[in-house]
């Protein structure tokens, strides 16, 4: 077979064999409803219960407080307009930054149709929000904040630490959201020591099947249900739970955490080895956002001046190497990343961007290979540029 | 009594004793386009086509309505030459119009023909006699002869049979009744028109692709594949040849001026698609060029890309506006893939200032300076084919 270096975990991750097995298992025998009286019910109830403790244990938070949902779009639609709906009576501000998902900016977006104002905090060339911007735009009816811990298309990481506390200190009653999607596996998250409410995670970013996620609720934070059901997920996610989808999701919490506790430093440690490669290999590369020493572990966003980023993606593809682009070009328009935007990114830059981005999966074997493929397709690129 | 679909057909009429030849291809496109809804029994009779056996839903009626040749689809009964069962044929029949209908205080109209002339009443009597029974029977409608809400035809004929509905056909003439023609495919908007115009009279597409990896992603030959898919409702089977041409882009992008780039590929696309075509049995080709739309598209332009082809180029769409294209692909149900946003993504190969009045002595000059037939024939080693 041709060889496959898969350097796009920030898009999806492979489901590991581990996984796939649990999976398996759990579709032949656990197929009860976790809410049915009988014994093929409890069954099923106690591998959710099972799983939601291996999820909780990774962000150190009870298990209780664990919502299941089906991926990261939907906690951060249900954390964000949830807490609006429910908090409409003290406020009718959110803030939040340029730089989130669009899950978050959309649903943002959508609020302020219905009337909210919401300020969108700037972010300086690394991708990172100053707390000196926040406290200027903080407000007596600020009702939400939400800000993401780590940034998908750059890495940057938010001091998001600094941020809830600085909340819990002086606006008790703002709930704090963070979208820790991209984090979560690859960083450490503590919500009860750094004052966050509630926080958001997804299933495929770490090994697991696509189609299951959480939403991590401290205790005593008021959200109004999205969807009216049969009161599962304390009736704040009702549906019948995606069994299988949980169960792996579970087992590869708890595999991420074992390889933690084995190498916590793994992922990053071959980022940087991986980005002095490259910038040996090809000198006129500009890394975009945090410097690749600093940033999450996990992802390398770079452009190569006069290179596009998506002949360079399909280039790589054809050497077995896969990587994102930022921005998604055409012939007609070029829709440029409104992060690469945020951070003061040029159109050149902006165009020539790709995103690379690591797993424990990866080993350093296969992408000391990379930087010669990326050279051999840089150079192959260029002998064609438009006159 | 039982369910059936009458088929009309138009052009097909005037045939003369070709005419069965016609039919039998409207009959086996018929036959192809329904297998996966079952074995129906389909003969003609009378100037039309029967489809009996076959459950009458708005999927088969939908599919049927997309099979070139037809121009009329009635969802029918049929029943005994007998008048007791004639009337309730025409009570479920009415209760059938009833239910879709959309509005209240409905007219109606029964209008008969009586093909078999043992039959004991006349279409006059007859006409009048359902009229009654309709009246006695659903309280609340009303007559009216000339613009009824409502219209049963009843026939006598072999059977009685009776209908209210009439949904358009595609028109056209049955696919494969006229030769076969290679449609130039590029995944926009205009060239799924185009081959779906040609299909129209009754000609089998065969399609080339050209595919530009790395500079066009994979995701865009899907959507050609797509593309082709929907056009194969309408014009039966399509064998999609993806041809790969980037090295062709960039030999000629090295080698010519950059003003006649688009000229130049275009040359290289006629060639390749004739050199498929011959091989594929196709006596012409066809292209989504509309006259003015774009550089390439000047009359210089197209004189020039005819210029290394001896089929005849059809252009469909030559005297078209671009939202009367636009208007048709809404209609055949491709615009929405057509706009999906993977073509070329790279303008390294589009000139700046293409030139918009090429001269062909320019133009065959530039092209000395690449090896012609070597480029073809290594791109036509390395062809796709998929059979859709």
């Amino acid at each position: 077979m041709k060889q496959q270096i898969y350097l796009d975990n920030a898009a999806t991750t492979q489901v590991l064999p581990e996984v796939v097995d649990e999976v398996v298992r759990c579709l032949n025998e656990d197929f009860g409803n976790p809410s049915s009286l009988h014994r093929l019910g409890l069954q099923s109830e106690r591998k959710m219960k099972q799983a939601r403790n291996m999820v909780a244990q990774l962000i150190q938070v009870p298990p209780e407080d664990i919502i299941f949902t089906s991926g990261g779009t939907e906690s951060n639609n249900l954390a964000i307009l949830g807490t609006a709906r429910a908090r409409k009576r003290y406020g009718n501000h959110c803030i939040t930054t340029e730089i989130e998902h669009p899950s978050v900016l959309n649903t943002f977006q959508y609020l302020e149709q219905e009337g909210w104002n919401v300020t969108y905090l700037p972010v300086d060339s690394r991708g990172i929000v100053s707390i000196e911007d926040l406290k200027n735009a903080m407000r007596k009816d600020t009702v939400l904040v939400s800000i993401a811990h780590v940034n998908n298309e750059i890495g940057s990481v938010q001091p998001i630490k600094e941020i809830g506390l600085y909340l819990k200190g002086n606006y008790p009653d703002t709930i704090f959201h963070t979208d820790a999607v991209q984090s979560f596996g690859r960083l450490p998250i503590r919500p009860l020591e750094w004052g966050i409410d509630l926080l958001s995670i997804s299933g495929h970013k770490i090994h697991a099947p696509k189609g299951v996620g959480a939403l991590y609720i401290k205790k005593g934070t008021l959200i109004t249900s999205l969807q009216w059901g049969g009161g599962q997920e304390l009736g704040i996610r009702n549906g019948t739970e995606n069994i299988p989808g949980i169960v792996g999701f579970g087992r590869a919490a708890q595999w991420i955490k074992e390889k933690i506790s084995e190498d916590e430093k793994y992922i990053s440690r071959m980022k940087v080895a991986l980005a002095n490669e490259i910038a040996r290999e090809i000198p006129q590369v500009v890394f975009n956002g945090p410097k690749p020493s600093d940033g999450a572990p996990h992802i390398l966003n770079l452009s190569i001046p006069g290179v596009r980023g998506e002949t360079l993606l399909h280039v790589l593809e054809s050497y077995g190497v896969y990587v994102s682009t930022g921005s998604a070009c055409s012939s007609r328009s070029i829709r440029t990343s409104h992060v690469l935007k945020a951070i003061g990114a040029s159109q050149q830059v902006a165009e020539g961007s790709i995103r690379i981005s690591l797993s424990y999966l990866n080993n350093y074997d296969e992408l000391s290979k990379v930087p010669q493929i990326l050279k051999k397709s840089v150079d192959q690129i260029k002998r064609f540029t438009r006159r | 009594m039982e369910r059936l679909i009458l088929v009309r057909y138009g052009e097909i009429y005037l045939k003369g004793q070709n005419r069965p030849f016609f039919e039998k291809m409207l009959m086996n496109n018929i036959k192809k386009a329904l297998e996966p809804f079952g074995k129906p029994k389909i003969y003609k009779a009378q100037g039309r086509i029967y489809i009996e056996n076959l459950k009458v839903e708005g999927i088969v009626l939908d599919r049927l309505s997309k099979v070139f040749g037809a121009i009329g689809i009635n969802p029918a009964w049929k029943t005994d030459k007998d008048l007791e069962a004639i009337q309730a044929m025409v009570k479920a029949v009415m209760e059938d119009a009833l239910e879709k209908a959309t509005k209240e205080n409905l007219t109606f109209k029964v209008e008969s023909r009586r093909a078999d002339k043992t039959f004991p009443m006349n279409s006059m009597d007859l006409s009048r006699k359902m009229g009654g029974f309709i009246l006695k029977n659903f309280p609340g409608l009303k007559v009216d002869v000339h613009n009824p809400d409502i219209k049963i035809n009843l026939e006598i004929r072999e059977h009685a049979y009776a209908y209210h509905e009439n949904i358009p056909g595609a028109g056209g003439m049955p696919v494969g009744t006229n030769g076969k023609t290679a449609l130039l495919l590029s995944g926009g908007i205009d060239s799924p028109v185009a081959g779906w115009m040609i299909a129209k009279r009754g000609v089998r597409l065969t399609a080339v692709h050209y595919h530009s990896f790395p500079y066009t992603s994979d995701k865009a030959k899907e959507k050609v594949i797509d593309l082709c898919r929907l056009l194969t409702e309408y014009c039966g089977p399509i064998r999609l040849h993806v041809v790969p041409f980037t090295e062709i882009q960039q030999e000629l992008y090295e080698k010519c001026p950059d003003g006649l780039l688009t000229v130049l590929m275009r040359r290289f696309m006629m060639r390749i698609a004739e050199r498929i075509a011959k091989k594929e049995g196709a006596q012409a080709l066809v292209t989504g060029e509309s006259i003015g739309q774009v550089a390439s598209q000047t009359l210089e332009a197209l004189a020039s890309t005819d210029d290394v082809v001896s089929m005849p180029v059809f252009r469909p769409l030559v005297g078209l506006d671009k939202n009367e294209i636009v208007e048709i692909s809404k209609k055949i149900n491709t615009y929405e893939t057509s706009i999906l946003p993977y073509e070329d993504c790279c303008t390294v190969f589009v000139p700046r200032h293409p030139v918009t009045r090429p001269k062909l002595e320019k133009v065959r000059q530039a092209e000395n300076m690449v090896d012609v037939e070597v480029l073809i024939e290594r791109a036509l080693e390395d062809v796709e084919v998929y059979d859709l």
